[in-house]
């Protein structure tokens, strides 16, 4: 059992009290980390590591004193570069940090790397990074899920207890579910997105991970809270989300969406997934049949939404002012349309097309306006069902296991798919979380929970019942010659 | 064009800075003249990450110009993006608004008295500078100006002459500087303008193609730029052709006009909604507040002033500038002194030493009450007019009351006979020849001995004392 493995708040406390030294959970990740890229199929969850920790000027003591914390490499992070796994930002240091990350550090935690991520969060395998894919610990030929998967896999794999992600369209929940883990995307407006690098902002929220509920309850209520840097945070106060772990379910009344078990779900998925349920009933939940109509128009609209936004949220990156600049440009627009070529790479490009397409003069109306009316009826639908009594909606997390490296990379169609429950929760902007709810021949299989706006805590109630009444999934086999068995 | 069967239809696009002293959506100071890429933080240069925050300080100005302007004020507007490449745009896009602009629909009143109405009002963030002369075969960015506040006042096609348009934007730039929004300082881009034309039959309500005068650095350049532009079109229409839309670069020196795009080609700025901002929502009780806060507009000013206290049109001009200043004045004349004089030292010296910076009007030296005591002192006759100037510039300097000034620098008027009738006799003593003139019908030449005269005194002695005496010692000894 390695220090990291026990609850982060346990762990503070020794820190705080000084039985644990400051710096000694940073040095067992590093060496974790280290222990992950021996072999053949390196696990590569970090695009850089902070081997110097120790070094850090910060509080000793905090909800999080001494807690090593990965985070997610498009969180713009003091002494780290910030790249989003892209080659066009090559170089890039913030001078200033990401909100969120300021919180982790005012909390005493470690920054001990940054996490690799589809390029500029668009992805749901972490194979479009310009740094390598990350690969799944459970195995290491399968993918960890995307966007997050770098933060995913490096808390599976036991490298750090809790880590920073991105949840655009499912990038926290879906690579959460595929390693195993806890993966929680707060209400939009919970946490600041000032530092963020921004893919889709009307959608892009922070988001926790952790090896349990718990873990990521703390961390998340480290992160959260009204910040005046960003107009969409909302000032209202912050529950106490570790407590709500504690609450039990009983009497809670769990929404069943008929739309979110089609008949081509994965029958082992479909299987664990009505086992949680009747775990949750067996704790004294109420399940009750439920439709969101509007849910096949999720992705389509999401599709439209995201990549308009993107390819306005990316035309910063031109060359001009940081990031890569093609030296061979003879005039203005050389400069812009080759840094842009040479530092894009094809997903991102296909979005930015998407997008510039869809905000176009007479086309506006029918692309853009059309998404915007469909996601408000994914938002109503939520609206009525929550307005109806119903706490929280329990569904399997991605309509499958992790898939193979490759598998789906030249098939972006089949790939969008893997997001098919998890970009309602963004286009309504309702908090959503992953939560393990078993193996299916060895690899995790994640269960989501959605709730009303600001109600995390009851999706953290919901999903502490789940994890007790279920059990952990456990850990990946430690990787030979690593020391921290 | 008066009697041409053609007349001209304008329309103006004024772009007007908010003097609220930072940046629209940051921090930042908008000071001119900063050191290049000094003003600069990682909201206005787009960096990764960063997000804009609206300033309340820039819409209260905003919702102030478009309350002057009567224009209708929605409680909801929204920020969009206009998205365009260009080096001194860091983010790619420019934070504006458009389907949803903060107030449509006002109207200014021109000397005339012909209305103009008022599209739109709306709220935007200027871009940086390209300097493409600092440096041989390299462009230099200076980003120091983006993310100023700024308003887009948008006319109708309204105006029907240079001279009309020259008149509005007067309107525009008085009203602006009067409610401190602006100081439309046009040197430093403080106020632009451009300018839509085209020709039309007199009297039909058809639109024609116009074209878009740009580069118009003062109104005397937007007069003559459209005069040149209207002949232009003019010519083109004589000679049978068409007129066809097009971006227009007013060249000063050269004193015409050049194509800078055509408007077929123009670019699909891909406007959205900005995520990234809320919607603009504004209480019907912030509106009304911003509303009774305006208090009497400058127009309105400037006829009560020429009612109320018999003023010359140019003295009202300049006096309903600014409210400091109408308020300044004001405060004078309700000390019980006349208004017209008021208005004289208001408008000479004050504003001169105002103007020179050795003080402001709400200096304690130049308060309301001790200007209305200096001219006390010259309305009875103990400080002549140019000694009161030097007290004048005393109490601005040093704060201190004009009596006191008067005393300690012994600028009293001599009023005495006995001291001003030596004076008298000793000029006329050493002028006996132009006395002698004097005598022979040269009446002229009095003026000259009463400069005399006064020289002799220092500049003290009473004058229309020193006239009686002179003309008396002249007339008596006559014969």
């Amino acid at each position: 059992m390695t220090a990291n493995a026990a609850g982060v708040a346990a762990r503070a406390a020794e820190v705080r009290s000084g039985r644990l030294a400051w710096g000694s959970m940073a040095a067992e990740a590093l060496e974790a980390q280290g222990a992950w890229e021996q072999g053949a199929a390196p696990l590569n969850a970090f695009i850089a590591l902070g081997p110097h920790a120790d070094r850090q000027r910060r509080p000793r003591d905090g909800p999080l004193a001494g807690i090593p914390v990965a985070v997610k490499d498009n969180l713009v992070t003091g002494g780290f570069p910030t790249t989003c796994g892209s080659r066009i930002l090559e170089g890039f240091r913030s001078p200033y940090e990401a909100t969120a990350v300021r919180r982790l550090r005012r909390a005493g935690a470690v920054i001990v790397g940054k996490t690799n991520m589809d390029e500029f969060a668009m992805g749901s395998s972490t194979e479009n990074s310009a740094f390598g894919p990350t690969r799944n610990p459970w195995h290491r030929e399968r993918v960890p899920g995307g966007s997050s998967g770098g933060s995913a896999a490096a808390v599976a794999a036991g490298i750090v207890p809790v880590a920073l992600g991105s949840d655009t369209g499912g990038s926290v929940r879906q690579p959460a579910s595929f390693c195993g883990v806890v993966g929680i995307k707060p209400t939009y407006g919970r946490v600041s997105r000032y530092g963020l690098v921004a893919f889709a902002s009307s959608l892009d929220q922070v988001g926790a991970l952790g090896r349990t509920v718990r873990d990521a309850a703390t961390l998340l209520e480290v992160v959260s809270g009204h910040d005046p840097r960003d107009a969409t945070s909302v000032n209202r106060p912050v529950p106490p989300l570790a407590a709500a772990c504690e609450r039990g379910v009983r009497g809670l009344v769990v929404g069943v969406p008929r739309e979110y078990f089609p008949s081509g779900l994965d029958p082992v998925v479909g299987r664990l997934a009505e086992r949680a349920l009747r775990a949750l009933e067996g704790a004294g939940a109420e399940l009750r049949d439920v439709s969101l109509p509007h849910t096949r128009y999720a992705i389509p609209a999401y599709y439209i939404i995201a990549p308009a936004e993107a390819s306005s949220n990316l035309a910063r990156y031109d060359g001009v002012r940081f990031g890569r600049r093609c030296r061979d440009a003879d005039s203005t627009e050389r400069l812009y349309e080759l840094s842009r070529s040479e530092g894009f790479g094809t997903e991102v490009k296909r979005r930015i097309l998407l997008g510039t397409y869809a905000l176009s003069a007479g086309y506006y109306d029918a692309y853009y306006g059309r998404a915007q009316e469909a996601r408000a009826a994914v938002a109503r639908d939520f609206e009525r069902t929550f307005r109806d009594g119903v706490d929280v909606l329990f569904t399997p997390t991605s309509p499958t296991p992790a898939f193979r490296l490759g598998e789906r990379i030249h098939d972006p169609y089949r790939m969008y798919l893997s997001d098919v429950f998890t970009v309602t929760a963004n286009l309504a902007g309702v908090p959503a979380l992953s939560v393990p709810i078993g193996l299916a021949e060895g690899l995790p299989v994640g269960g989501q929970l959605m709730a009303a706006h600001w109600r995390e805590d009851t999706l953290l109630t919901a999903a502490a019942a789940l994890e007790a009444e279920l059990g952990t999934v456990g850990s990946p086999p430690v990787p030979s010659g690593a020391g921290t068995a | 064009m008066k009697d041409s069967p053609l007349e001209a239809v304008i329309g103006l696009e004024v772009h007007v800075q908010l003097d609220t002293g930072r940046k629209l959506f940051c921090a930042d100071s908008t000071a001119f003249g900063a050191p290049p890429n000094t003003a600069v933080c990682p909201v206005c240069l787009g960096l990764p990450g960063a997000l804009p925050v609206l300033d309340a300080g820039a819409v209260d100005l905003a919702l102030r110009a478009a309350l002057a302007l009567e224009c209708t004020i929605h409680p909801i507007s929204v920020f969009a993006r206009k998205n365009y490449f260009y080096p001194d745009l860091p983010k790619g896009y420019q934070i504006s608004q458009f389907e949803r602009p903060l107030a449509t629909r006002g109207a200014v009143e021109l000397d005339n008295g012909r209305r103009v109405r008022i599209r739109r009002v709306h709220m935007e963030e200027d871009a940086g500078k390209s300097l493409h002369d600092r440096f041989a075969s390299a462009t230099a960015v200076d980003l120091n100006r983006t993310g100023t506040p700024l308003i887009e006042i948008v006319s109708e096609p309204d105006l029907r002459s240079p001279g009309e348009a020259r008149s509005c934007l007067q309107h525009l730039k008085r009203l602006m500087e009067y409610l401190g929004i602006s100081d439309c300082n046009m040197e430093e881009g403080n106020l632009r303008v451009d300018a839509n034309v085209s020709l039309r039959k007199r009297g039909s309500e058809r639109l024609e193609a116009s074209t878009e005068v740009k580069n118009l650095n003062s109104f005397s350049a937007v007069e003559k730029a459209l005069g040149v532009e209207i002949k232009r079109q003019t010519r083109i229409r004589a000679e049978g052709g068409a007129v066809t839309r097009q971006t227009l670069l007013w060249d000063a020196a050269g004193g015409n006009v050049r194509v800078m795009r055509d408007k077929e080609d123009s670019q699909d700025y891909r406007y959205f909604p900005d995520p990234d901002l809320p919607p603009l929502v504004l209480s019907a009780a912030r509106v009304a507040s911003l509303r009774a806060g305006l208090g009497e507009l400058p127009r309105a000013k400037h006829e009560r002033f020429r009612r109320q206290y018999g003023l010359p049109a140019y003295d009202a001009d300049v006096l309903t500038s600014s409210r400091p200043l109408a308020d300044y004045y004001e405060a004078v004349v309700a000390c019980g002194r006349q208004p017209k004089t008021v208005s004289n030292w208001v408008m000479g010296p004050v504003l001169k030493t105002v103007k020179r910076g050795i003080a402001d009007l709400s200096s304690p030296g130049l308060a309301p009450g001790r200007l209305a005591e200096l001219l006390v002192l010259v309305d009875e006759g103990t400080l002549s007019a140019t000694a009161a100037k030097t007290v004048l510039a005393g109490m601005a300097r040093t704060g201190d009351p004009p009596g006191v000034i008067v005393r300690r620098e012994g600028l009293m008027q001599v009023r005495e006979d006995q001291v001003l009738a030596r004076w008298v006799t000793d000029v006329v003593t050493a002028h006996p020849e132009e006395v002698a003139r004097y005598r022979d019908g040269e009446t002229r030449l009095l003026g000259f001995l009463m400069g005399q005269v006064m020289r002799a005194s220092g500049r003290k002695a009473d004058p229309r004392r020193v006239n009686q005496l002179l003309r008396a010692a002249l007339d008596a000894d006559a014969g």
